[in-house]
């Protein structure tokens, strides 16, 4: 499996570091215990297009949202972690 | 029909005629009393212990391939119960005395061989790592042995033991641990379910679940729908998509594991040696093949194949170890997907919808546990109560804080 990095081009999924799903967003901190529970260990784990968070360790350190295909491994489409927030 | 040596050597004068199918390709029936979604080692012993042990005669097992295609085939077939905690070690020491009698049991020759499971050390915080463990085992009965460099030396004397980096000062070993034939295993608990009356439906995919009242009463099927008073989850690898169905989310991503396995050779490795320096473990078939794997690929995965990045690590575990492994010709590999449940535990539980019980998040232990997960999960659903040696694993400890994270790594899937 390559990964298109933005800044490397496609570089072997090796020099990536995975972190897991894309989706959870930190609750605010005033919010119920409930809301971080969901947050830190619920996830939708889906079989099929999948939004998740690679770091370029062995690249150019950026965090990437890469749109993946978990029964394929096909990539469609690889955006810089900083550009969505 | 009963399996005996006087059976074999009675067909074998008739040409093996009189051979039949180990169990029925059962057609759905319209109801149950209990429905196991999951026709892999886990829903087998399952559905055998409710029929053997708590005397359910109304049961189905619905496997959406053919029983044992998953993990229960997949897996390096080793059997152990060198845990650390309290919340896993009385579980996986219940299975490994189940494993001891099971051929008796079942009547069937499941090959389980108690040829010890090795865990080396190659440096002194590894090896307080494994004093610790050790005491801990025999404190809880089970069985364990420190072994110094001399010792591993006169067992294994063809491993690396002066490497400049890793070299191996000893080690933690189980003699009663060991490997079982994987498959047979499925077929063994199919054949025994399927004469106390179990239906084993292949083919049959689940697709929903029937609500009423905000309780399950049964499950759509690619076969139609099926009633059921009580129905049990045991699909790891898939857990998160069945339970979706059932609107849950459950603490659980999907990761593939890969195994692979060499050339026969003659015979080799004695035991199971797992590498302390790198994620490494190997032993030798009966047909003489060397059985080995390491590290899941690290990424969410439902295709049963993996990376040749981890290839390469675990070759390179298996070559820091045993220098020779390099001479063998590597014959097969393949992946399997798992449940990584977040502390790295499985869960065996009620789930908050009424008569819809869990037997998920085996990451990749699944193989070991097999009949004590059948056993306790077939007595979570008879009695509705935890059974006394898997009160821990809860859906409910991510909440409470009572995870059983044996490797320390938190809520990460793909670090435990």
């Amino acid at each position: 499996m390559r990964i298109p990095c933005p800044h490397c081009g496609p570089r072997g999924h090796d020099e990536f570091v995975h972190h897991g799903d894309a989706a959870p967003q930190r609750p605010p901190a005033d919010a119920a215990e409930a809301a971080f529970h969901d947050f830190v260990y619920l996830r939708d784990n889906p079989a099929g297009p999948y939004r998740e968070l690679w770091f370029h360790a062995a690249g150019c350190h950026s965090w990437l949202v890469v749109e993946r295909d978990t029964r394929t491994h096909e990539i469609r489409s690889v955006t810089l972690a900083r550009s969505e927030t | 029909m009963r399996y005996s040596a006087f059976r074999l050597f009675t067909e074998a004068l008739r040409g093996n005629r009189g051979w039949r199918p180990a169990w029925r390709d059962a057609a759905p029936r319209s109801a149950y009393d209990a429905v196991i979604v999951g026709g892999g080692g886990h829903g087998l012993a399952t559905a055998y212990y409710l029929a053997k042990v708590h005397g359910l005669r109304d049961i189905a097992v619905l496997e959406k391939g053919w029983i044992g295609s998953g993990n229960v085939g997949r897996n390096t077939t080793i059997i152990r119960s060198n845990y650390l905690l309290p919340g896993n070690a009385p579980f996986y020491e219940w299975s490994l005395k189940l494993w001891e009698g099971l051929e008796q049991d079942i009547n069937y020759n499941a090959m389980v061989s108690q040829r010890g499971v090795l865990n080396l050390h190659h440096n002194d915080a590894q090896r307080d790592a494994n004093v610790r463990r050790g005491n801990a085992m025999r404190l809880q009965g089970i069985d364990a042995e420190l072994l110094d460099a001399q010792d591993v030396r006169r067992m294994l004397p063809f491993l690396d033991f002066d490497n400049a980096r890793f070299p191996i000062r000893g080690g933690l070993l189980q003699r009663r641990g060991g490997t079982v034939r994987h498959d047979a295993v499925a077929w063994g608990y199919a054949r025994a379910a399927d004469k106390l009356g179990v239906d084993i439906i292949q083919n049959c995919e689940v697709t929903g679940f029937r609500m009423q009242g905000g309780a399950v009463v049964g499950v759509e099927t690619t076969r139609g729908p099926i009633a059921a008073r009580k129905v049990g989850l045991a699909c790891a690898g898939n857990s998160s998509r069945v339970a979706a169905l059932a609107g849950l989310r459950l603490p659980i991503e999907s990761h593939v594991l890969q195994a692979f396995v060499t050339e026969g050779l003659k015979p080799l490795i004695p035991g199971v040696v797992t590498f302390g320096a790198g994620h490494f473990y190997i032993s030798q078939s009966d047909k003489g093949g060397l059985v080995f794997g390491g590290d899941i690929d690290g990424y969410n995965s439902y295709a049963q194949r993996g990376n040749l990045a981890t290839v390469e690590d675990v070759c390179e575990g298996g070559m820091a170890l045993m220098p020779m492994l390099g001479r063998a010709r590597l014959l097969r590999s393949w992946g399997g997907v798992m449940d990584m449940s977040m502390d790295g535990s499985p869960i065996i539980d009620h789930t908050p919808i009424d008569g819809l019980y869990l037997n998920a998040g085996w990451c990749y232990g699944g193989f070991k546990a097999t009949p004590g997960s059948g056993w306790c999960f077939a007595h979570l659903m008879a009695r509705d109560e935890h059974h006394p040696v898997a009160t821990a694993y809860r859906l409910d400890r991510f909440a409470s804080g009572r995870v059983i994270d044996e490797k320390g790594q938190g809520p990460h899937p793909n670090r435990h």
